[in-house]
């Protein structure tokens, strides 16, 4: 029941991605993957959808190869949202929830019973049936990421792998889609989330995984990994710990430590 | 439990509502083209009394009437029929895929190319000797075309490297195209050249069917084959690779497929352009943006529009005949120029 990374090293045009990444991820857990702005986070998220093929390392799924099971059978098993594409056409929030249903249909077939159930169970779960007729242009930022993430949920795989799915959303829509993504790993799927807020990552995740210059840096629950050394050295940022009224002891970066390893510009 | 149930009831409703406008509407289209093709049959320059030939063809009297029937009329039926499904289908397909609404049929240079290979047999005298060579060589043009844009995207190239190598293709082949003209022995081998790049459905013979329309099917069975992947790739080529599509065997698909459709359609009509551009536009707004669901229907509407175009020719007797090529860009080109403005009205 895990998805793991074996020593994996990534190079695209010439330039190493990722290196040195062992990483052993198990289902029923949120884990949240951190790190600054071109530390190799989406690429290791795409890494474990197999859609890049490392150089060097290999995926396996509950100990088999990802490279070696056919497309329809890893795309049944492990979902994935990117949002960077946006929606290429005016399609219905309907029909672009039941494309999560393409890995279970065969050739020229209509939807099944089991499609059409799965279809409803995810627009359910995001609340929103009463979207469903409509198009993607007039949906507002919220109701486009929960219509994406309702298609990621339709697909009804084991794993769920989420590029940055609460960046553009505002408060309350973040506190949801984090909190949405908790209970489905709570019904038993990993899930896996790029994240760039800290406060977030440390509150709803079940385990961090933070990333910098293409390496893996801290590997734990959020306060073994976050801890003020590493945050100040991997983010150049001081935070403010507390404790919420209902006892959640949180994080909130607050200002900047000035020794930043110029990451940004070194890896972008 | 409840409260999702009550909510999709309608929805669903409505969906099979849409699915069922969907059929209707492919019908509906398949019913037009057929009925255009038997009106081309019976409307021509000779007059012809069509059950009296065709009657004489089934009892197997060559007469006048009945071979001006199957030499002539049937043959231009079919061809248009079958081109205009061509560019449709294809025209839906690069949309799709590219998921540019202003992608047309010849955006990879496949058009270009085909006509090419044409004039190239027209330019070394070829086409004189054998009446299929202008065909063959417009399918060889297109068919060099395809091998090299599927040896980038075999490789892997982006989207957008695909494109610029069919601009790039593009542009080669009308420098090209322009390079015969100019060194044209005589005016009048040069003006040939340019009517016959005007695309034309007349004087066509049941050859041109039976060359073309075997490597148009196996062109549609490809193009039809990556519906479910074009609908998955509305959402991107990441989120398209999850959900299981084979982006460079989708990518290879479409190629081969539009190579071998619109590279013969232009190989016996000449190219007829604005058909594919303009259809997949015309469907949207009855089958939903889907691009997937939109091909059928374009491929039928695209039938549709080159059969009634190549009526309008026919009945509209100038002198010369007007170039099928012609009338479709006249029609075309206001529907392009309302559709941009239309665009850009709907973003401000």
């Amino acid at each position: 029941m895990s998805l793991a990374a074996h020593d994996v090293r990534v190079v695209l045009e010439g330039r190493t991605i990722l290196s040195d990444i062992g990483l052993t991820l198990e289902r029923g857990h949120f884990v949240g993957l951190v790190g600054p702005n071109g530390a190799g986070k989406t690429t290791l998220l795409r890494i474990l959808a197999a859609l890049v093929a490392p150089r060097q390392g290999r995926v396996t799924l509950d100990g088999h190869a990802l490279s070696g099971m056919s497309r329809d059978a890893r795309a049944r098993r492990i979902a994935a949202l990117f949002q960077g594409a946006g929606i290429g056409w005016p399609m219905t929030v309907r029909e672009i929830v039941a494309l999560g249903r393409l890995p279970h249909r065969r050739a020229f077939a209509g939807l099944s019973g089991a499609d059409e159930a799965a279809i409803a169970r995810a627009m359910a779960r995001t609340d929103i049936g009463h979207l469903a007729d409509r198009t993607e242009p007039t949906l507002s930022s919220g109701e486009r990421m929960r219509a994406l993430l309702a298609r990621a949920l339709a697909v009804g795989a084991e794993w769920l792998l989420a590029d940055e799915p609460v960046t553009a959303l505002d408060p309350a829509h973040q506190l949801d889609a984090m909190a949405l993504l908790r209970a489905v790993s709570r019904d038993g799927a990993g899930v896996v989330a790029v994240l760039h807020d800290l406060a977030l990552a440390a509150r709803f995740c079940d385990r961090i995984v933070v990333l910098a210059g293409g390496r893996l840096v801290a590997d734990g629950r959020p306060e073994d990994a976050l801890t003020d050394a590493l945050l100040a050295r991997v983010f150049g940022v001081t935070v403010e710990r507390a404790c919420a009224a209902d006892g959640t002891r949180y994080i909130l970066p607050w200002g900047r430590s000035g020794s930043l390893e110029d990451s940004d510009d070194a890896i972008t | 439990m409840n409260a999702p149930v009550t909510t999709l009831a309608p929805s669903a409703a409505r969906r099979l509502g849409t699915m069922r406008a969907r059929r209707v509407v492919i019908a509906l289209l398949a019913l037009i083209v057929l009925a255009l093709m038997l009106a081309s049959v019976a409307i021509g320059y000779a007059p012809v009394d069509v059950p009296a030939a065709a009657a004489d063809l089934v009892a197997g009297r060559t007469t006048l009437p009945a071979l001006v029937l199957w030499e002539l009329r049937v043959p231009r039926a079919l061809l248009g029929g079958l081109v205009g499904f061509s560019l449709g289908l294809t025209g839906a397909a690069m949309q799709g895929y590219l998921r540019n609404p202003l992608a047309d049929p010849g955006i990879l240079g496949i058009s270009s190319a085909a006509a090419l290979g044409a004039v190239i047999v027209f330019y070394g005298g070829l086409a004189a000797s054998l009446s299929l060579a202008l065909p063959l060589g417009g399918i060889a043009g297109a068919g060099v075309a395809a091998l090299l844009l599927n040896a980038l995207a075999a490789r892997g190239s982006s989207t957008l490297g695909l494109i610029l190598a069919g601009i790039g293709l593009s542009s080669l082949a009308g420098a090209l195209t322009a390079l015969a003209l100019n060194l044209s022995p005589n005016p009048y081998a040069a003006l040939e050249i340019v009517f016959w790049l005007m695309g034309s459905l007349s004087d066509r013979s049941l050859d041109h069917v039976l060359l073309c329309l075997p490597l148009m099917l196996v062109g549609w069975g490809l193009m039809l084959s990556i519906a479910p992947a074009l609908d998955a790739l509305t959402l991107g080529e990441d989120t398209a690779a999850s959900l299981g599509v084979g982006l460079v065997s989708v990518r290879v698909r479409l190629v081969t497929g539009a190579a071998l459709a619109v590279g013969s359609g232009v190989a016996v009509s000449g190219a007829i352009g604005f058909v594919g551009l303009v259809v997949p536009h015309l469907m949207r707004p009855l089958v939903g943006a889907r691009p997937g669901a939109n091909l059928l229907p374009s491929g039928l509407a695209g039938a549709v529009l080159v059969l009634a175009a190549d009526l309008g020719v026919r009945l509209l007797a100038t002198r010369p005949e007007l170039k099928l090529g012609v009338v479709t860009a006249l029609v075309g080109a206001p529907f392009l120029i309302a559709l941009l403005l239309r665009n850009r009205g709907g973003r401000a």
